[in-house]
């Protein structure tokens, strides 16, 4: 383990370090609307990852420009169609989520998710 | 090729497109149309099961006809196909056991919304058994999810949605790991197909490359998924999201969807990294010693629970860890005995879950454990059913349990330093099963004084009067004999599918 690879690597650790803070929000944040952010950042910071996996310093957006059909003149294409897989997939989870929040702010009046706990503890349902 | 060899593709789109077709339906058609698709399906499943084993060869399907590295391919063995066929079945029989339970408790506007969900989940559950590529089981574990998520909250009470967003954040955290574990193996091989992954995995392994990373993703993979399949530290979702929703939500996310996630693990154990390099990596460790305290701590939790509904939920737990006990053993017995665990629990589960809710009917639907006093003589297929599950549970010769746990004992053999460890922790799951499944069963068959009865306004129910429930009953009776008395051809096909897996 040499320290150089974290300076050298930066955007990578920088995507790491995200993935963490999105994590520890989505597992600890105790308000839902935190924990969503939390997620989105989660998420994103793999995409981050992914695009950065996908760069080829130099090389341009992989649209054929010019009839330059050189491997040489375009980055990877593929983590890029990852990427857009990954944010619809996270937008129609986030989407899910919210709907799910705005369910338990209108019974409960709070987005604390164990407050809602205790209440429904109450209600003995 | 064979006309029978498009049925993968044509399965997963048929449940994929039924699933936008219900929604202009009313409930009825949508029913109908859900059904059908499943029998449908099954057929089709059944056909593609022997034609492979006629073949004795796995084959790969490639979408759009483009090469290996390139296109997304579909890769059938006799797993895979023996898997959907069993996945439709308990699926029909889990649809057509709630029935009653789904139109007394979802408003008469969403009944068609519910079959929506039951379509995506069928879908997303054959894509994950079928396809060979890890980005496509990435989102489709994503829409099994969320389709699952739907079944939780379709009941809307606080309860459901509460236990909908607990599952969801779960849910979340596991499949986030399990995204950056695959594109952690795609930077490190460049390969998103499993076969291809492989293939450059152990070029790196042979090379000693790469170490870390690959150590690293495996570990991410694995841990996303125990989180996804509600291994013991993460269950915490579990106990209400089975235990509030409606009838069949409860058969079909214990007994399916956690398995989805699971029979995803073992192809990535054997087609993505090789069981070898698994094996080596002390992954599985970590899964045996999670997979041991999930066996007591469910049972523990179980005994303690005064609900039926979260009872069986809790149980869940423990059968969650034996299964991930199998795969810590690290011997290709020990994963067969935990892909029949796979089947021997989802087959019991759903059966359990049936016949809790025909033995709370008749108590005047109180789930409460001193209300079923002498509910298996008011209701006596209920009654009867509820017993061969909790012997099958227990593990009683002549049912399922038995023969998994049998397994699971064999597969201890073959791992000298595990052996003692795995047979203490089995014997006392099993004592712990016994205590409270026994409990139950005792108090279903003490009689009630008449006085109580009319008091609480307790019925008897006959086989006649839920026709559709007593025929999943049956059936699922059924299939637990058959899986507990002929597991010979059974394990045969779960080991002629893992060759064909490694």
């Amino acid at each position: 383990m040499d320290f150089a690879n974290f300076v050298t690597n930066y955007e990578e650790a920088v995507s790491m370090i995200l993935f963490g803070i999105g994590f520890s929000n989505l597992l600890m944040q105790k308000n839902l609307i935190k924990k969503i952010v939390g997620m989105n950042i989660m998420d994103t910071s793999v995409y981050l990852f992914l695009a950065l996996k996908g760069y080829i310093a130099g090389h341009k957006a992989p649209i054929v420009t010019n009839g330059v059909q050189s491997v040489d003149a375009y980055i990877n294409p593929i983590p890029s169609g990852l990427v857009l897989t990954g944010i619809v997939v996270s937008v129609s989870v986030t989407a899910l989520m919210l709907s799910l929040t705005i369910r338990l702010y209108n019974r409960y009046h709070t987005l604390d998710l164990d407050e809602i706990s205790v209440m429904l503890k109450k209600e003995g349902l | 090729m064979a006309l029978i060899q498009n049925v993968p593709l044509v399965s997963i789109l048929l449940s994929l497109f039924a699933g936008p077709v219900s929604s202009v339906l009313d409930g009825k058609w949508a029913k109908r149309l859900n059904l059908f698709v499943i029998t449908f399906i099954g057929i089709l499943s059944a056909g593609l099961l022997s034609f492979v084993i006629g073949t004795d060869q796995e084959y790969v399907y490639t979408m759009g006809h483009f090469p290996a590295p390139w296109g997304n391919e579909i890769r059938v063995g006799v797993l895979e196909a023996a898997m959907a066929l069993f996945f439709c079945i308990i699926m029909f029989l889990c649809v057509i056991g709630g029935v009653l339970e789904r139109e007394r408790e979802i408003e008469e506007t969403k009944q068609n919304l519910y079959y929506i969900m039951v379509n995506l989940l069928l879908c997303s559950l054959l894509a994950l058994i079928y396809t060979n590529d890890l980005f496509t089981a990435y989102v489709f574990v994503e829409i099994n999810t969320i389709s699952a998520c739907g079944l939780i909250m379709i009941r809307q009470t606080g309860r459901t949605i509460e236990a909908a967003t607990r599952y969801m954040i779960m849910s979340l955290l596991g499949s986030g790991l399990l995204l950056l574990g695959i594109c952690f193996l795609y930077s490190l091989t460049g390969h998103l197909l499993m076969s291809n992954i492989k293939e450059q995995v152990t070029l790196l392994q042979a090379s000693g490359e790469y170490h870390i990373p690959l150590l690293t993703a495996i570990c991410l993979m694995s841990v996303g998924i125990a989180i996804k399949s509600a291994l013991y530290p993460f269950h915490t979702w579990l106990p209400d999201a089975y235990g509030y929703s409606t009838l069949s939500s409860a058969a079909i996310l214990s007994s399916l969807v956690s398995k989805g996630y699971i029979f995803l693990l073992v192809k990535i154990f054997y087609r993505v990294i090789g069981f070898d390099i698994i094996r080596e990596s002390k992954v599985i460790n970590v899964l045996f010693i999670f997979g041991i305290a999930g066996m007591i701590m469910g049972s523990v939790n179980a005994i303690r629970a005064n609900n039926i509904n979260r009872m069986i939920a809790y149980s869940s737990v423990a059968q969650i860890g034996y299964i991930y006990m199998g795969f810590g053993l690290g011997t290709t017995a020990g994963i067969i005995a935990s892909i029949y665990h796979i089947v021997s629990h989802a087959a019991t589960k759903s059966l359990l879950f049936v016949a809790a809710s025909g033995i709370t009917d008749a108590s005047a639907k109180s789930e409460n454990f001193f209300d079923l006093t002498g509910a298996g003589y008011r209701n006596k297929l209920a009654g009867a059913a509820f017993t061969v599950g909790s012997l099958s549970m227990v593990g009683f010769p002549m049912f399922s349990g038995f023969i998994s746990k049998l397994l699971f004992s064999q597969a201890a053999m073959g791992n000298k330093h595990k052996i003692l460890i795995t047979l203490i922790a089995l014997a006392i799951s099993v004592i712990l099963n016994a205590v409270y499944f026994m409990k139950t069963v005792i108090r279903i068959y003490t009689p009630e004084k008449k006085e109580v009865i009319i008091d609480k306004g307790f019925e008897e129910i006959s086989i006649w009067e839920q026709p559709a429930k007593s025929a999943a009953l049956i059936c699922f009776i059924a299939l637990n004999l058959l899986l507990g008395l002929s597991s010979e051809p059974v394990i045969r096909l779960i080991e002629r599918g893992l060759e064909m897996f490694g």
